[in-house]
């Protein structure tokens, strides 16, 4: 009885991970795809052309290249202003600390429908014109909630004898900080930046409120969506997908090989 | 320690940040707030005390509030189902691969999110495998179809948010302490009954903050039934992004907005009386 009970459960998982695959993998056959019409909805052919030509439809290269500097410039400001905003919370009893992590929370509680709307009524009222600026303002705003609660998740756990140890061998605060404190919680500094990264060049609901005329990654897909599909569209959501991997598992390997070097010097 | 001398030191780190959040989330807040009261066409509103632009949209747009409380209810619990099991299986069987495992279930998000929603649509074409399947087994009739169905739309926005049902609940149950399930059993627990008694109330904040991450940005989206479905099929989302967007009636859209913004504010309050909120915020 336990044995089919226990594999059950694994066939269900399996089954449960199939479907999680299932329309990547119809991302991935159709980045090879061959259509003879705009749309690349039905298989007609196997061929390597879009993979030799990823950029050979008008625009695409420019969004991608637009959604990349976003992704960059919003991860690496969201990660610094939200991991201060972590040490803060976590090292420090203080006034207000209450509505700090309302404020905090709020933000990822908001229907990004709302949280574009808002801004575009901000946006309208300042009359600030839409476009790259102010799509990277969203962007670092809707990051910096994750980030606090990513880092903070890895401050929680920290001893902090190793930095009374630090004081006590003479390192003044800011020694302390740059020599144990930030090496120590990197880990977490890394993964919120991973994240806030994959969260900035997969927006589309915020974007699109925001954007003006640029066009990002998704805004090009939506629009794409309506007069053809181009399967170049497949060959760079393919590579995306690779490269995310590709950093997540090297996070986790990097984070493997920390521990067991703990394990060894312990 | 560091914070014996300097009081200042927390707000200042704060300060950045927070300034960030309060000119670009609290402030446009304030002006959506404005602009809901707000009367006039585009783009000359002026603010008036206008209610009744509340009690237009409720009434007009009641159909599309409750469809979106629907799909986003049945989202929800399928999404539950489909996780919890999942979920377990990683924290308990998981082993040493329990990273790897993780990794899986959240590597199909980093398709983006258009192209996964249009990869459905492939799937679930007229001519497509499903469909097909379907109707020889004779669940579908042969002219049944699953595209533009309220089906279609709820399967698509099961899926897309499917992590932020899964993460929770893998946070919450791989916390459990085995030592309390093989005390349970010791005292001669079924463990059928184990499962009823200790693990699942010890992850139940795991399905709390799961169902609360999953149904809110599912009770705000537009994208699955914009590109799934039909206008039979639209939610509030997509009402409010025409009117946003297309029409351009900036204070029907803006109390769309608070609507719906008050509806989910006031689910979360609950949820967090009921579970407190430090416990909800830091296991978010």
């Amino acid at each position: 009885m336990r044995f089919v009970r226990r594999h059950l459960l694994s066939a269900y998982a399996v089954l449960a991970l199939v479907y999680l695959f299932l329309p990547i993998s119809v991302v991935v056959a159709f980045s090879f795809n061959n259509p003879k019409g705009r749309f690349n909805y039905t298989w007609q052919g196997f061929t390597f052309k879009n993979w030799t030509n990823p950029f050979g439809y008008p625009g695409l290269s420019d969004a991608l290249k637009v959604s990349i500097e976003i992704a960059l410039l919003s991860s690496l400001l969201a990660t610094m202003l939200g991991t201060l905003i972590a040490l803060a919370l976590v090292r420090y009893r203080f006034r207000g600390s209450a509505t700090t992590n309302l404020l905090i929370f709020i933000p990822m509680t908001t229907p990004e429908v709302v949280m574009g709307a808002s801004l575009l009524t901000l946006f309208v009222n300042w009359r600030v014109p839409q476009g790259f600026g102010t799509i990277l303002i969203a962007h670092i705003l809707f990051n910096i909630s994750y980030v606090v609660v990513t880092v903070r998740a890895r401050l929680v756990g920290f001893d902090r004898h190793l930095e009374e140890a630090a004081m006590d061998l003479g390192a003044n605060e800011w020694m302390t900080f740059i020599k144990v404190t930030l090496p120590l919680i990197m880990p977490g500094i890394l993964a919120a930046g991973l994240l806030a990264f994959a969260l900035s060049i997969d927006d589309f609901v915020i974007t699109y409120f925001n954007a003006g005329a640029t066009v990002t990654f998704p805004l090009f897909v939506w629009g794409a969506a309506r007069v053809a599909t181009p399967p170049q569209i497949n060959v760079i959501g393919t590579a995306i997908f690779l490269i995310a991997i590709s950093g997540m598992l090297a996070n986790i390997l990097f984070q493997n090989v920390r521990s067991r070097k703990g394990a060894v010097a312990a | 320690m560091l914070h014996r001398r300097k009081w200042a030191i927390p707000y200042l780190l704060l300060a950045p940040g927070m300034a960030w959040l309060v000119v670009f989330f609290v402030v446009p807040m304030w002006y959506l707030a404005k602009m809901s009261l707000s009367q006039g066409l585009f783009p000359f509103y002026g603010f008036g005390w206008a209610w009744h632009n509340f009690n237009d949209a409720v009434s007009g747009y009641q159909v599309q509030f409750i469809r979106s409380g629907e799909y986003a209810a049945v989202a929800t619990a399928i999404a539950l189902v489909v996780s919890y099991p999942l979920a377990y299986w990683i924290a308990f069987r998981g082993g040493r691969w329990k990273n790897l495992f993780l990794l899986l279930v959240i590597a199909p998000f980093f398709v983006t999110y258009l192209i996964r929603t249009l990869a459905w649509e492939t799937i679930l074409s007229d001519n497509g495998l499903v469909v097909r399947l379907l109707q020889d087994v004779g669940i579908l009739g042969s002219n049944g179809r699953l595209l533009a169905t309220s089906a279609a739309v709820i399967a698509g926005i099961t899926y897309n948010f499917l992590p932020f049902m899964v993460l929770p609940l893998y946070v919450s149950l791989e916390q459990i302490d085995g030592r309390l399930i093989e005390a349970a059993e010791d005292l001669y627990a079924s463990r059928a009954r184990a499962f009823a008694r200790v693990t699942l109330p010890l992850s139940l904040p795991g399905v709390f903050a799961g169902v609360l991450l999953t149904f809110i940005p599912a009770a705000g989206d537009f994208i699955n039934a914009q590109l799934l479905g039909t206008p039979r099929q639209y939610m509030i989302g997509n009402v409010i992004q025409s009117e946003f967007l297309s029409v351009r009636d900036y204070p029907t859209a803006a109390s769309l907005s608070f609507v719906l913004m008050a509806a989910i504010l006031i689910l979360v309050l609950t949820f967090a009386r009921i579970l407190g909120t430090d416990r909800l915020t830091v296991g978010a």
